[in-house]
């Protein structure tokens, strides 16, 4: 029985069907991406699975239990944690503020707390140099390092990303996903949505590739990554120059190895 | 000078009570980006059921401070039950719609509750029984009454107290999170309708406080007294910035002070025209108050 088990969800925004039918597994411990372009429904399904959408038909599982009608807030509880499109970090609050946010659920277990505290500031230690700072006058790539380490908080079992890539440099790209990567080898399935397939099918298990609310095509990453058809329509034109800059990007990489500050 | 020194001790104490009930506007505007018209009539209830339970259940006869801690816990408790009550059916199902739709109901949940208190306490003025001494001592020609000294001490402890809930409890961090992302904050496991609601008691138990020592040191209540009262704490929490915590203390005090030298150095009947122009002042040259650079985010 798979952690996650999505079957056949149909999600309306109003009288537009946003997801026909979509149905997704993941695993424990793996790692398993979203491909799609810009409309196909990533967002949506993410926003499904964290119940702030409701699926008018089909059902979501997750750990043995239907979630599809469960709220929001329970769901995090339950261990599902969702790092939303554009980050959304409470940009007002300070670092360790939000990091405390994410231990909203364990506030009264301070021992656990500072546990997982330690865990997140090991795992981006740049957070840890910033705790005192506000979360909105951080960098991108330090945000994003925010919303992973505030959904690391809520010790999820299972964690979505939506975009996670999306306004960084190629760069720092990379090395989010290698983190979240290793999220995964630890034992804490990962669910990604990303336009930037080519870096997501690099690291991922498997990939689901979403077209109009519908998956169209699944298997293996390198499977997919091999594709005529993937390849066509996500790794094809842009990509290629994106690549072309990541080779620029790959000899400053050497000189500063970690762009992740440390760990 | 020492005419100057009794305006400003006068002000402040008023002042304090403008701080109270603005805080009231500005937690709310935080979270849910409501102006709550009906909050300045919140604080005429609260002062009625302070009045309910001192003169018309006799609870005056018991000694001063027992009398009074009575009244405000239970101002406070039946205010919150109201707040809340609004919330769930007034605001609640219109939470999602338009931000006009919502306001619009705020104006008639004031109107409902300025009617309510017409219905049950009567048009005419009720009088507070004088509990808190007005005599107190004379400091280089200064009159500070006692009434003044406690009332202000109590609405400094109450401020001081909210500011350290909103920015120390993990709760507290919560409310201000809600300011910034609802949903963001539903992906943290927060329960944020109950977050809402605790939003609402707070500010609730906070006009019931400025609600019972209004009537305390006025004397005088009326169904009516919430409409200006309101107005006059919406400008506080204007002019230091909806939505920011200290703001509205300062604003409260700043407004408390403006009215008392305007009436102690021009004539009473203009202290109105002076709170209303700083208003559209503020709201002309820096609609973002005076604590304006942290406005935008709400809290």
């Amino acid at each position: 029985m798979a952690l996650l088990e999505v079957d056949d969800i149909h999600v309306f925004y109003g009288n537009i069907e946003a997801l026909r039918g979509l149905s997704i597994q993941v695993d424990g411990g793996e790692m398993v991406a979203v491909l799609g372009s810009n409309g196909a429904g990533k967002t949506t399904t993410l926003r499904t699975l964290s119940g702030l959408e409701r699926a008018r038909a089909g059902s979501v599982r997750f750990d043995d239990q239907d979630i599809t009608r469960t709220a929001a807030h329970e769901i995090v509880g339950r261990g599902l944690c969702q790092v939303p499109e554009g980050r959304r970090i409470f940009t007002t609050l300070t670092v360790a503020e939000n990091l405390a946010l994410g231990g909203y659920l364990m506030r009264n277990r301070q021992q656990e707390l500072r546990q997982r505290r330690d865990v997140v500031y090991e795992t981006f230690p740049r957070l840890a140099e910033r705790r005192g700072q506000l979360a909105g006058t951080l960098s991108g790539g330090e945000q994003q390092m925010l919303a992973i380490g505030r959904a690391l908080m809520t010790q999820p079992r299972l964690i979505t990303l939506d975009e996670p890539s999306l306004g960084l440099s190629p760069l720092l790209a990379r090395a989010i996903l290698k983190i979240v990567r290793r999220f995964a080898d630890e034992g804490v399935a990962v669910l990604v949505v990303e336009q930037n397939a080519r870096q997501a099918l690099a690291v991922a298990d498997r990939a689901y590739v979403l077209e109009t609310g519908r998956i169209v095509l699944e298997g293996a990453a390198s499977d997919l990554a091999a594709d005529e058809r993937v390849q066509k329509a996500y790794l094809g034109g842009f990509e290629q120059i994106v690549e072309e800059e990541e080779g620029r990007e790959k000899e400053k990489e050497k000189e500063d190895p970690s762009p992740l500050g440390g760990g | 000078m020492s005419i100057f020194i009794q305006y400003t001790v006068n002000g402040l104490t008023a002042g304090a009570f403008y701080a109270l009930v603005a805080l009231g506007y500005t937690i709310i505007y935080g979270i849910i980006r409501l102006i709550n018209f009906a909050h300045g009539d919140l604080t005429m209830v609260g002062s009625f059921i302070g009045w309910t339970v001192l003169v018309s259940m006799g609870l005056q006869r018991l000694p001063v401070f027992l009398a009074i801690a009575l009244a405000a816990l239970a101002s406070m408790v039946v205010t919150s039950v109201i707040n809340v009550g609004i919330l769930q059916f007034a605001y609640k199902p219109l939470l999602n719609k338009s931000l006009l739709a919502i306001l619009i109901t705020a104006l008639g949940m004031s109107i409902f509750l300025q009617n309510a208190a017409l219905l049950v306490f009567g048009a005419g003025v009720q009088a507070y029984p004088h509990l808190v001494t007005s005599s107190g001592v004379f400091i280089g020609g200064v009159r500070i009454s006692y009434a003044q000294s406690i009332f202000f001490t109590i609405s400094l402890v109450l401020m001081a107290g909210l500011y350290s809930f909103a920015r120390f409890t993990t709760l507290g961090t919560a409310m201000r999170a809600l300011a910034v992302d609802h949903d963001a904050a539903r992906l943290m496991g927060i329960n944020v309708n109950r977050v809402i609601a605790i939003a609402f008691i707070l500010a609730a138990i906070l006009a019931a406080a400025a609600g019972v020592m209004i009537g305390l040191y006025y004397t005088q209540i009326n169904f009516f007294l919430g409409f200006l009262l309101g107005l006059r704490a919406f400008t506080s929490a204007v002019l230091g910035g909806i939505g920011n915590i200290p703001g509205a203390m300062a604003g409260g005090l700043v407004i408390g002070l403006l009215e008392s030298y305007c009436a102690g150095y021009l004539s009473g009947r203009w202290q109105d025209v002076f709170v209303f122009g700083v208003l559209i002042t503020v709201l002309i040259i820096k609609p973002t108050g005076l604590f304006g650079e942290r406005v935008a985010e709400r809290m």
